[in-house]
């Protein structure tokens, strides 16, 4: 019983890790129809950030937040160069994200080298039902239902928001009532460097830190994105976190080395279903 | 010839506008004063909305020029709002290029959005949501509105209503139309010049009463058949 509520404890706060990543790629989808491969990208940018600044005496926090916006800004430049040019196809956009994962490659292995790092995460750990749990899982959770909360509050109450909820809702018509839906959707591409940047700080602490961490922290993103048919931000939550337990609980009743193929197998999962149901209603 | 003050606020010069192979306008050439509401009528396919989406910069074209003295906003057609969005929103992203965000000077232009201003568009009925296609044009602040299509699907009635609005912006706030119409009868009756565009080309131009009088326009389309280039 002990073990199952650890694995529970320990799946919620790494599918929560996964949601930010799967809400960056919702954001960038939804306004600009890009599925952007090079959101894990983000991810490590920003713990190779917090691992450097961490080196440099930065404080807790101070390099964490730095390594946010480092990512963000990467996500900005990524968006120039993804949709920076007019009537650039999705699909054409989505290999030029493979691109950039690539070239993100090429500068942490020039900069960071190709040995793994590691940087520490927030240290010690509590009890729960005699459970033991991290601190930083605990981290993670907080800083996710904090995330959410503020992005609720963008959506619902900003201006930039409503115009991010237009564009997504039809970007034809977003272009018709004068938005610069290309402006907006680099911003998307900010955003969702931000939050593939929150996830990386939150996630990497865990484990060794590598220039190729991202493929897998992009599967498992993708994965729970596509819970939401990467549309809906509260459905990537939710398939974030169902994704971490099946994870967790796979690797503690079975072997550790399955608990990768868990987010592929949910992929393929998901997208038959998805043509099946297209096919039905056709 | 535009008869508004301080020049035209809208000159296109042979404007080419191609679909891949397709030449959708062939060497338009049309102005539209400051303070002047200026119809463009022609039957379906003919190039209207190609036109005002390229006046408005969603379409690029392959030869001309397009300049404008101030700003353009749309009213595009079928409405294009967002239906899951309320209309106060769905007023304030129109305001996009500019600062001032608040649409209360709208409801002051059009009192009925005020009491719709909670509801979301996608529930309101055609006439309704065309007011609030053209209040959201409006928080652009344009010099020039294209209104493409304002009697789209809508009861005359309620075409009516939405005509006077247009012509009390005209008249009161001094803003330039270009009404792209189908409905060549009301585009006539409410703009005191008219552009007839048939297969990609202007075919006639001219005060609308005189072009009321003219055989080929009667025939074409206040009741008859024939066709202006052919005629």
């Amino acid at each position: 019983m002990g073990l199952l509520l650890q694995l529970l404890l320990t799946g919620i706060a790494i599918g929560c890790g996964y949601a930010l990543l799967a809400t960056g790629f919702v954001f960038i989808h939804r306004v600009t129809r890009v599925v952007n491969f090079a959101q894990g990208g983000f991810a490590v940018i920003a713990g190779f950030v917090t691992y450097s600044a961490l080196a440099a005496g930065l404080p807790h926090g101070v390099s964490e937040v730095l390594a946010v916006l480092a990512a963000a800004l990467v996500g900005l430049v990524v968006g120039v160069l993804i949709i920076g040019l007019r009537d650039t196809p999705p699909l054409a956009a989505l290999i030029m994200t493979i691109g950039v994962g690539f070239c993100l490659w090429a500068l942490e292995v020039a900069v960071w080298g190709d040995q793994p790092l590691q940087f520490e995460g927030l240290g010690g750990v509590f009890a729960v039902a005699g459970v033991s749990i991290q601190y930083q899982y605990a981290l993670i959770v907080a800083v996710t239902a904090a995330t959410f909360a503020l992005l609720a509050l963008f959506f619902g109450h900003s201006y930039l928001g409503k115009v991010f909820t237009a564009c997504a809702s039809n970007p034809y018509a977003a272009r018709l009532a004068g938005i610069d839906v290309r402006r907006v959707g680099i911003i998307a591409f900010a955003l969702g460097g931000g939050l593939g940047g929150l996830a990386g700080v939150l996630l990497l602490s865990l484990r060794s830190l590598t220039f190729d961490s991202d493929v897998d922290l992009s599967i498992n993103g993708f994965a729970a994105a596509i819970f939401g048919g990467l549309q809906r931000p509260w459905l990537a939550l939710v398939g974030g976190v169902v994704l971490g337990i099946f994870e967790q609980l796979i690797a503690g009743y079975s072997r550790a080395s399955y608990q990768k193929a868990v987010s592929l197998f949910v992929i393929l999962a998901i997208l038959v279903w998805r043509a099946a149901r297209r096919r039905e209603q056709t | 010839m535009p008869d508004g003050a301080g020049g035209p606020v809208l000159e296109v010069t042979d404007l080419v506008v191609c679909y891949g192979a397709a030449v959708a306008l062939d060497r338009v050439t049309l102005q539209v004063g400051h303070g002047e509401m200026v119809a463009l009528v022609g039957p379906n396919g003919a190039g209207k909305s190609t036109l005002l989406n390229t006046i408005c910069g969603i379409l690029r074209p392959a030869a001309g020029s397009i300049r404008l003295a101030g700003r353009v906003a749309q009213v595009p057609e079928g409405r294009q709002l967002f239906p899951d969005m309320s209309v106060e929103d769905n007023l304030r992203v129109g305001a996009w290029t500019v600062k001032e965000r608040n649409p209360a000077w709208i409801y002051d232009l059009l009192p009925k959005l005020a009491e719709l201003r909670q509801r979301t568009a996608g529930t309101l009925s055609g006439g309704e949501q065309q007011m609030v296609a053209v209040g959201r044009a409006l928080m652009a602040k344009p010099d020039l509105l294209a209104v493409d299509e304002l009697s789209l699907g809508l009861a005359p009635m309620v075409v009516e209503q939405l005509a006077e609005y247009l012509k009390r912006l005209n008249a009161e706030r001094g803003m330039a139309i270009l009404l792209v119409e189908q409905n060549a009868r009301l585009a006539l009756d409410i703009c005191p010049r008219t552009y007839v565009l048939e297969a990609g080309q202007i075919a006639l131009e001219g005060p609308s009463e005189e072009l009321r009088q003219s055989q080929a326009v009667q025939a074409a389309y206040l009741g008859g058949r024939a066709e202006l280039m052919d005629s």
